[in-house]
């Protein structure tokens, strides 16, 4: 099979989850009362609001990993040629290492990979 | 000897005998969906018990015991159980996000089957990216634990939702460069091909230092990106009580339980797949008599003992090592993996150009 497979494997995934979601539907009888909707918090009612503004140390994590995925995807084709094209694939990959270096350090040299 | 490959091709020709092409293709279609989600359920259920057989028997218990023939039927009943529960959605969450995460999850587990090699010439699609492909679809995965986790409404959630979306990302890198070690090796990134070329030795004997090196942060790295235990901070029970599906139950719960376990079956069947030889059977240099005791072994038992070896080996660290903080995980990560992965992309470009890997 060659790429209709996706299709079948989306179409797999979404019947199966939706006939199981759905048995469950037609088993289970609901009930309802005021407190079962509460967000659970070990017992505590919930204090102000859930969604608030996070701490800014998982937004620089995104930011470094956005430049080495792009550096990921850019590896992808020179790895399939690396045997082939032979020492010039290895400078060639030592200097865009060389240059990624650079701005890792730079990025922990600033403080942006401490925790807080 | 009967082996998956005969048996497609059995039924293909039966097909084709007896219906015209669009039937057949469409006849084909159902039984690829059908098996894919047999699969599925049997893989939930066998790992649930897997899990819980494992973690007895590290700690010296005996684990679930009442449930059939040495309690092996208790995730069937479990099942069960999930099935009668009221899947219920808290006030104040988005309803519609809420909903949808499941489903994604589910989704992405089944994509990522597509390209995998279960036996000799059998997988669902040969694609000439296939590496590409499986770092694509599974960092989608990371979208539905957001998505689970923002659309709660409820703090643990959200938090363990946010530790997950900084963990996967982060530990995305190095399991990609591990994987473009052995793309460099061998030229291609069709996972059948990189399975042809271990046909005189697995990449782990056959690459040497490098090869090791790579495999172990392969290994590191997705049991970090599954969320497992010592790196399941995510869910930490003890912190979180279950991140970011704490409000989910019934079903929909059964469902994120089901696409974790898919997901480690999965990276596992990727590791076996490119560092221990996918379906190739153990060789060892011109003793032709063990060699041929080996090839003996139907491909497809190949393929799923050893992808079961690194599911225990991923079981294993769970009971042995302690869970990290997240200030340690993403220091391990950031200050040792990645740098260790890219040298170790050099050292292997080095081997490669030299040859001296066999």
């Amino acid at each position: 099979m060659g790429a209709s497979s996706m299709i079948v494997l989306i179409i797999a995934a979404l019947a199966f989850s939706s006939i199981a979601i759905l048995i469950a539907k037609i088993l289970t009888k609901a009930t309802t009362n005021k407190q079962k909707g509460e967000p659970y918090e070990c017992g505590i009612p919930t204090k102000g609001k859930t969604w608030i503004q996070l701490n800014v140390g998982y937004y620089l994590f995104a930011l470094i990993f956005l430049i080495f995925d792009v550096e990921l995807v850019f590896l992808y084709p020179w790895a399939v040629v690396a045997k082939k094209v032979g020492w010039i694939a290895l400078v060639e990959i030592v200097i865009f290492f060389f240059i990624l270096f650079v701005g890792f350090l730079y990025a922990h040299k600033k403080g942006a990979l401490k925790w807080m | 000897m009967w082996s998956f490959s005969k048996i497609a091709n059995i039924i293909h020709e039966w097909l084709s005998q007896t219906f015209n092409v669009t039937w057949t293709t469409i006849i084909e279609m159902v039984i690829a969906g059908v098996a894919v989600i047999s699969l599925f359920a049997v893989l939930g259920l066998v790992l649930v018990i897997m899990e819980r057989k494992v973690s007895a028997w590290m700690q010296i218990r005996l684990g679930p015991n009442r449930v059939g023939p040495k309690g092996l039927l208790q995730s069937l009943a479990d099942t069960l159980k999930l099935l009668v529960k009221e899947g219920m959605t808290p006030n104040g969450a988005d309803k519609f996000l809420f909903n949808l995460a499941p489903f994604i999850a589910m989704m992405v587990a089944m994509l990522l089957l597509a390209p995998i090699a279960f036996a000799k010439d059998f997988q669902l699609w040969d694609l000439n990216i296939g590496v590409l492909y499986v770092s694509a679809i599974s960092s989608i995965s990371v979208i539905s634990i957001l998505m689970a986790g923002w659309a709660s409404n409820n703090k643990y959630s959200l938090l363990g939702a946010m530790r997950s979306g900084a963990q996967i990302v982060s530990y995305e890198l190095s399991a990609g460069l591990s994987v473009l070690a052995i793309v460099v090796l061998t030229g291609s990134l069709q996972l059948s091909e990189i399975v042809n070329s271990q046909a005189n030795g697995w990449w782990i004997f056959k690459g040497h230092i490098p090869a090791i090196i790579a495999f172990i942060t392969f290994i590191i790295a997705v049991t970090a990106e599954t969320n497992r235990a010592p790196f399941d901070l995510a869910e930490a029970e003890s912190e979180l009580t279950a991140g970011f599906h704490t409000e989910y139950s019934g079903m929909k719960f059964a469902l994120f339980f089901l696409a974790e376990y898919a997901n480690v079956f999965i990276v596992c069947a990727i590791g076996a797949t490119l560092f221990l030889g996918g379906w190739m059977p153990f060789h060892i240099g011109n003793w032709n008599g063990f060699n041929n005791i080996m090839d003996w072994i139907p491909s497809s038992v190949w393929f799923f003992g050893k992808t079961f070896f690194l599911i225990f080996l991923i079981m294993w660290f769970r009971w042995t090592f302690p869970r990290l903080r997240i200030d340690q995980l993403l220091n391990l990560e950031w200050k040792y993996l990645l740098p260790i992965s890219m040298v170790n992309i050099l050292l292997v470009t080095a081997m490669a150009i030299l040859k001296w890997h066999f």
